[in-house]
């Protein structure tokens, strides 16, 4: 039951802030109003706590409010601020220096921006300032953010509402796990860039077949293309290394960074590039122009994130916690094998995949009565985005899977009913 | 060199800071403990053996290490300690079962074992690395995990080994995590770990103030006391055996276990024969100026003299101002009080023996009390005694929860060379303020959840009992879908979807088949 104070309030949001996209979540069944949140808990404003397995793609990777991040912006605020872009900065260059070391390759300098569309931005803009050529390669149902060519990149569901498609032939797409295809889009010479996530996200993380991703980038040696990895749903411990490429055996030409780099205390993102790719910083160094790209206060919070994040125990509770809830899992789906098909996984990035085409959508429904919050994959909404945080406790893990067992059973019950083909 | 962000704001001592280095070892430690409590009494065998071996392997090294280190005890000595931590130890408790569930056979109730979980360990800085392999194999035996904590003076030794054991489990299959350090231990940080709701037990060896605050943090402690043994040599006594196991125990690694004889009280009937056999042995009977020098020495307004603890009684001797014979192993100090008049009659931990005579055996007792009143409440005692009603009146008379019979007290206590249980955390009882009375083992760190039947249910009891229990063992790995070696496929798990597929495209071809054929039967009941 929806309370008066909440149903006022939804009122309000579709009158000021968003009618679409709050009438969307009451049509799921899904009346949740985030207010208060702590660790790996989010709170609704009627008081019901969920356990959160979106993570906004990783943003709250660290936790919700993580205390050490609060504590790192707290001390950060009472000298600096967003500062000023012109100028060379402490904590600017103090985070890309702390990037620098912990990057695969030789990618060096870090180009700031304030979220991961604006960054993704950057490293084409870079790619095609290095290669002076203009086409971008991306995946079939890519997801790269909404900016000016971030959403050129990715489904035509979000460029063509507002007439952004790409007219001029420039973005390029190719189906996943396919290198004839792309060697077909790269063998013209003509490519700046491929932009590739790692395990696409959006997509409900279909997984790099073995040997793809290093397929795709021998690719773009041989035809003279930048490799541009999207790391801002795969990197920071979440397959278990720093990096998603490091577990592929990659050295992107660029690498883009947000969402996790901040643990959604202060947002800044990056790219962070190669010297010899990054001419234009020398070239003019006033190219790429972002009043708060690079917060300062932001920097100082990224430098914490990456601190915390290479600790040598996170490393071993990233294992634990892959290892225990895939356990978990198999179980689940041993009791509902014509219902929950699938589990594609790496490290804690995972996604479950269900026997009906919108199927991750009753699931998603169902965790949510059950006090689970995990959403369906927008661009295959068969599959259920399923993302613990690196820092999940034993307990949350155990509580975490009780609760998917039911609701999975749930979504089954509604969707084919109770009887046949529930095993055991 | 500080990193770049701790260049611009240091956050180190804050709570945060604090409570998230405790946090994210106590957490990992959580896991490790609950993934090894899938595990079977041959794997935890198995990882026990190899531990103690480590550990007795590199007895002498680290025994080296930390004399080096601390500047405590005598290498020989320290050797021998670890080494009983070792296998010895290990062999001692080889037939208990912690693992598998037992029953009752007079009550017919069925007993499972449960870990504790998380154990936060204080390591000391006199028998550090003894210490470390006590604590390390209790833990592994139990399926629990621990942290522990090296006293700063001995940090570097007790760093090293506890990484050593740590890797070595690990290797033998133990959850990674099962053993941890602290490499940088300080008293806030300390207090961090011992007030964690995410500490299960905390394992309290070290000074006074350590174990009550362990006592006071809020979480169960298992601690000692501080000792200060009386020994009583009665005129009944072998004199020159009580001799020898005392110049022994008072030298061995320079009197630096808690057991150690403090107070020597003699019948006055044989304290000057026993005095003379004690010479012989390398003991010197200091007079009345040398003792008086020592106590000087020893005794500073603020206490014991930690310079001293753990030194050669030569090095003691010259340091006060005493000449003695080079081979001196022991000096002793005629005293005639105890109580705070004295305080050589206070807790000695170095080869410093006070010595003080009584008329009869009941004043002997009486001695013996007063000593343990004055400190070491609860701790030890040690009795030279031929007479089985004397040395019963003695045990029954001192509040100490150990009495050690014509042995050394040190090694004796700890229940090397006794029938006691061996251990490095001596238990001090309600005497001593501490919640166990009995020398600390690994049967203190399992609970037992009792399962009790109804009077119509008896016979169930037995078909538990008896029935199969079995443990899944360690978990297997998750894949790593795409990386070669390392999808679900590869490692054997349940079939799944998407790109974690073989790469076969038949077999692609034919799931998508089944796919589409079960969506459609789907759709087909969807509209029925």
């Amino acid at each position: 039951m929806v309370s008066e104070a909440k149903a006022e309030f939804l009122e309000r949001s579709k009158e000021f802030w968003n009618p679409g996209k709050t009438q969307f979540w009451q049509d799921q069944d899904v009346d949740l109003v985030i207010d208060k949140r702590e660790g790996y808990h989010l709170f609704d404003m009627d008081g019901r706590r969920l356990i959160d397995v979106h993570l906004n793609g990783g943003t709250y990777n660290l936790g919700h409010r993580n205390a050490e991040l609060i504590a790192v912006m707290t001390a950060a605020a009472a000298r600096f601020d967003m500062g000023n872009h012109h100028f060379p900065a402490l904590a600017r260059t103090a985070l890309a220096e702390t990037i620098a070391a912990c990057m695969p390759g030789d990618l060096q300098y870090t180009i700031y921006g304030a979220g991961g569309a604006e960054a993704i931005d950057i490293a084409l803009k870079t790619a095609r300032n290095a290669t002076k050529k203009k086409k971008i390669v991306s995946i079939v149902k890519a997801y790269h953010g909404h900016t000016g060519l971030a959403v050129k990149t990715g489904d035509a569901r979000f460029s063509k509402l507002f007439l952004s498609e790409d007219t001029a032939g420039e973005f390029i797409q190719v189906p996943f796990n396919d290198l004839n295809a792309m060697e077909d889009a790269l063998k013209r010479r003509d490519v700046a860039a491929v932009i590739m996530e790692t395990i696409p996200a959006t997509y409900g993380f279909p997984m790099p077949k073995e040997g793809y991703l290093p397929g795709v980038k021998r690719l773009t040696e041989r035809y003279d293309a930048l490799y541009i990895a999207d790391e801002v749903q795969t990197g920071f411990m979440r397959t278990g290394a720093m990096w998603g490429v490091n577990k592929y055996g990659i050295e992107p030409d660029i690498m883009v960074l947000g969402k996790a780099l901040t643990g959604g205390i202060y947002p800044i993102s990056a790219a962070v590039v190669s010297k010899r790719h990054a001419g234009w910083l020398t070239e003019d160094g006033f190219g790429h122009i972002s009043t708060s790209g690079g917060a300062e206060i932001g920097c100082c919070v990224a430098m914490k994130v990456l601190e915390i994040t290479q600790r040598p125990e996170v490393a071993s509770m990233v294992r634990y916690i892959a290892d225990f809830v895939r356990a978990g899992l198999n179980r689940i789906q041993a009791q509902y094998p014509d219902w929950f098909i699938g589990i594609r996984q790496h490290g804690v990035v995972m996604g479950l995949e269900f026997n009906h085409p919108e199927g991750a959508k009753p699931v998603m429904k169902h965790l949510y009565k059950n006090g689970v919050w995990a959403i369906f994959s927008t661009l295959d909404p068969r599959v259920l985005q399923f993302k613990p945080g690196i820092l999940m406790t034993q307990a949350s893990c155990e509580d975490l899977l009780r609760r998917v067992d039911i609701a999975i059973g749930d979504a089954r019950t509604e969707v084919i009913g109770s009887g046949s083909r529930r095993a055991g | 060199m500080p990193s770049p962000l701790e260049a611009l704001i240091d956050l180190s001592g804050t709570p945060a800071a604090l409570t998230a280095q405790a946090d994210t070892m106590l957490e990992r430690a959580r896991w490790a403990s609950e993934v090894y409590q899938r595990y079977d009494r041959t794997r935890v065998m198995r990882i026990a053996e190899a531990v103690a071996n480590a550990a007795h392997e590199k007895a002498e090294a680290y025994a080296e290490w930390a004399v080096r280190e601390t500047g405590f005890g005598v290498v020989a000595h320290k050797k021998i300690k670890n080494e009983l931590t070792a296998r010895p130890f290990l062999d001692y408790y080889r037939d208990w079962d912690f693992v598998n569930p037992r029953t009752d056979p007079n009550t017919g109730v069925v007993e499972v074992p449960k870990p504790a979980g998380v154990i936060f360990a204080l390591i000391p800085s006199t028998n550090p690395i003894a210490t470390i392999n006590f604590k390390a194999i209790c833990a592994i035996l139990t399926r629990n995990a621990i942290v522990m904590s090296p006293h700063p003076a001995a940090r570097e030794c007790c760093v090293d080994a506890a990484r050593m054991l740590a890797k070595v489990a690990e290797a033998a299959g133990a959850p990674d995590g099962i053993i941890q350090v602290v490499e940088k231990p300080a008293i806030p940080l300390i207090d961090q770990f011992m007030k964690s709701d995410k500490t299960d037990v905390i394992l309290a060896t070290g000074g006074n103030a350590m174990v009550r605050s362990a006592y006071s943090s809020s979480n169960p402690a298992l601690g000692v006391g501080p000792g200060n043994a009386p020994c009583y040599v009665d005129n009944s006594a072998d004199l020159k055996h009580a001799a020898y196991c005392i110049s022994e125990s008072k030298s061995f690694d320079n009197s630096v276990l808690c057991t150690n004889e403090s107070v020597l009280i003699a019948h006055a009937a044989i304290a000057e024969a026993l005095a003379r056999e004690l010479e012989k042995t390398g003991c010197h009977i200091c007079n009345e100026d040398e003792t008086a020098q020592l106590r000087t020495y020893l005794f500073h307004d603020r206490g014991f003299n930690i310079e001293a603890i753990g030194r050669e009684a030569t090095w003691i001797a010259a340091k006060a101002g005493l000449r003695v014979p080079p081979k001196t192993k022991v000096l002793i100090t005629p005293i005639s009080m105890i109580g705070v008049d004295e305080p050589l009659s206070k807790e000695k931990l170095c080869p410093v023996l006070a010595m003080v005579s009584a008329t009869s055996r009941s004043q002997a007792i009486a001695t013996a009390r007063a000593v343990l009143r004055f400190q070491g409440a609860g701790h030890s005692s040690a009795i030279h005694c031929k007479d089985a009603q004397t040395i019963l009146d003695f045990a029954a008379a001192v509040e100490s929860y150990r009495v050690v019979v014509n042995a050394p007290c040190s090694q004796g206590a700890a229940g090397f060379g006794t029938n006691l249980a061996p251990t490095f955390t001596v238990g001090t009882g309600f005497f001593g303020r501490s919640s166990i009375g009995e020398n600390l083992g690994p049967q203190h760190l399992v609970h037992w959840t009792r399962v009790a039947f109804g009077a119509e249910s008896r016979d169930l009891a037995r078909g538990v009992s008896s029935s199969g229990y079995s443990l899944p063992g360690p978990l297997p790995e998750a894949p790593s879908d795409g990386v070669p070696g390392k999808s679900a496929m590869s490692l054997g798990q349940m079939s799944s979807a998407g790109g974690s597929l073989p790469a076969d495209p038949n077999y692609a071809a034919l799931r998508e088949e089944i796919r589409r054929v079960i969506a459609e039967e789907l759709r087909e009941a969807l509209k029925g």
